[in-house]
């Protein structure tokens, strides 16, 4: 089932960290098995925020030397970055497997990037210069908690409760996608895509990196080659109603704009709530209320229709 | 053709009262089940069970605190207790809230609902001062549900009978699978509304987006607006005098009658090309009720 979550505040900040759980935990009976967050708050120019994991949460359990092989994968990172002239300005180690570090780059971030995650059992969630990827095991609540985001201010966000279905409870299936390589360009799905394999070949064939099984995956990949091919966010998504086959609503969030598609059957859900400052929209009502207490007006986007708002 | 009064009606055979409201009595070429309908009795049709409400002895429920089970709960403890008014205050967007009513009651929500709300009811009447989430009022019996804003999906899916409006827009899938009954929107409606239809009438005083009254089999659709396309074997049909007065008293009663009348409202039914009876029973009439 799995449900998704966006907001974005026009002109100004807010704690969307906060704001983005209460609507996701609200959404916990469409999917307890993971929750992802791709929040965006005011990065520094020339900055960038690299967000990795060195195993998954599961694998911290097993074995009696894998916080020696966490460590050591670190290292290795650490190793790889400074041999691609990253500058690393801070660390912060949010678990014992996931790291968030500050870095400054000037060199090919995509082979930088492809070079770290040869690193066995490392994924890399996202790089951006506002863009803050957290994802794991766990509802709402635990998740916000373990990686500080209640007190998170930025200016937009989306987000994912996951039921898995067609791949499994780990971090590297849990949404949302980072665009790969594009910098701050997240996705949530909610949905099956049903030319997932024969759309991957072809994103593999131009030379694109899957890291997971899931098929909403490919929502990012597809996103981030038509971006790099010079793509509008708005043509990309209304392009993506024509190329993609299944049902899904998803939404894409970059620097400054968050999007949404719905596909020919309006076969998956999406409330939306308008206002002059901020615009919300949820798999359920349910969700909007938990951040908007007072009485307020939504639509259900109709089939195939395409929105983007700016921040 | 001029109108039908209640008490010509009452004077009708079942079969003439059919024939001056414009009910069709087509010779099916298999199963279908004939259905005998007395007004009078449905008037006075009561569950053996259902709780003696008085609608004078009024009470408001305040549910912010509630889960949907608990708040289902309450109504149906007031309900015991005698009351057949009763007002929900702070629903919220919770879910599956005033579902499976049996009886009569004055059901008002100050407020929104999310899915599956007041579905599987039969006989209250409901008014919702806000928008209703996904599958609003799916396979409602009898009774009435007015919506004041907007409406999700599958509006009234397999709906039977009763009057179901919502005065705002609403989403795809409008009265999938409708068996009866009436839903009306005041606003427009999206993809495959009326899809697989069977009995009924829906009347969307907006526009409508493709494939309205796909795969229909029966029923008619009245809209106002404008018909992004046809569905498969739902095909336009004349909008006669009776519709005009039926069409009338019903927006009237809801406060939906455009300004200009019902003149320009098309009429869509079934093409009847779809149609896959088994050929037990080709001589039962169906009436649509």
């Amino acid at each position: 089932m799995c449900g998704i979550a966006g907001l974005i505040h026009k002109g100004n900040r807010a704690n969307v960290g906060g704001e983005m759980t209460a609507m996701l935990q609200a959404l916990k009976h469409r999917g307890p098995d993971s929750t992802g967050y791709a929040v965006y708050g005011e990065g520094t120019p020339g900055d960038y925020v690299m967000r990795f994991v060195l195993a998954e949460q599961e694998d911290m359990s097993k074995g009696f030397d894998m916080h020696q092989v966490v460590a050591e994968r670190l290292i290795e990172v650490e190793n790889r970055l400074k041999l691609h002239e990253a500058n690393v300005k801070s660390r912060e180690a949010v678990t014992d497997y996931a790291h968030r570090f500050v870095i400054s780059h000037e060199g090919d971030t995509e082979q930088m990037i492809r070079h770290i995650e040869d690193i066995k059992g490392v994924e890399i969630m996202s790089i951006g210069n506002g863009l803050e990827l957290i994802k794991d095991l766990g509802d709402a609540g635990v998740v916000s908690q373990q990686y500080g985001l209640l007190e998170f201010q930025g200016s937009h966000g989306i987000g994912h409760t996951r039921m898995a279905t067609e791949s499994d409870v780990d971090i590297r299936s849990a949404h949302p996608y980072w665009a790969f390589p594009y910098n701050d360009v997240a996705v949530v799905h909610n949905g099956q895509i049903t030319n997932y394999w024969l759309m991957r070949r072809d994103m593999e064939r131009k030379g694109h990196r899957f890291m997971s099984s899931c098929d909403s995956e490919l929502l990012a990949v597809y996103t981030a080659d038509n971006l790099a091919n010079g793509v509008t966010l708005q043509d990309s998504l209304r392009r993506s109603i024509d190329e993609i086959d299944g049902v899904f609503t998803y939404l894409v969030a970059t620097k400054d704009q968050l999007g949404m598609a719905k596909d020919t059957m309006a076969a998956k859900p999406l409330v939306l709530y308008e206002s002059d400052d901020l615009i919300a929209m949820a798999s359920e009502e349910v969700a909007i209320r938990a951040i908007l207490p007072h009485e307020i007006d939504t639509t259900d986007p109709y089939d195939e229709e395409v929105r983007v708002w700016q921040a | 053709m001029a109108s039908v009064t209640d008490a010509d009606l009452k004077t009708m055979t079942q079969e003439e009262r059919v024939t001056a409201l414009g009910m069709r009595t087509d010779q099916l070429t298999g199963r279908a089940m004939r259905i005998e309908f007395n007004p009078d009795e449905e008037e006075r049709f009561e569950y053996p069970w259902a709780p003696d409400v008085d609608f004078n002895k009024r009470t408001e429920l305040d549910v912010d605190e509630m889960t949907s089970t608990e708040a289902n709960r309450q109504i149906r403890a007031l309900m015991e207790d005698g009351y057949g008014t009763i007002v929900i205050k702070n629903p919220r967007g919770k879910h599956s809230l005033g579902v499976g009513i049996l009886t009569r009651l004055r059901l008002i929500f100050e407020g929104s609902l999310g899915y599956f709300g007041v579905g599987l009811i039969d006989g209250p009447n409901v008014t919702i001062n806000g928008r209703v989430g996904w599958s609003c009022a799916e396979n409602m019996m009898a009774g009435s549900v007015v919506v004041e804003k907007n409406a999700g999906s599958t509006f009234g899916a397999a709906i039977r009978g009763g009057d179901l409006v919502s005065k705002g827009s609403v989403g795809s899938r409008t009265g999938i699978d409708q068996k009866g009954g009436t839903i009306i929107v005041g606003g427009d409606t999206g993809a495959l509304t009326g899809f697989m239809m069977q009995r009924g009438r829906m009347v969307i005083c907006g526009n409508a987006g493709k494939n309205l009254g796909d795969s229909m089999y029966d029923g008619t659709i009245y809209i106002g607006g404008e018909i992004k396309s046809l569905g498969v074997d739902a095909v336009p049909s004349e909008l006669t005098d009776l519709d005009k007065d039926w069409l009338t008293r019903k927006l009237t009663l809801y406060g939906l009658l455009p300004e200009r009348g019902v003149d320009h409202f098309q009429k869509i039914v079934a093409g009847r090309q779809l149609w896959n009876y088994d050929n037990l029973e080709p001589s039962e009439k169906k009436i649509i009720l």
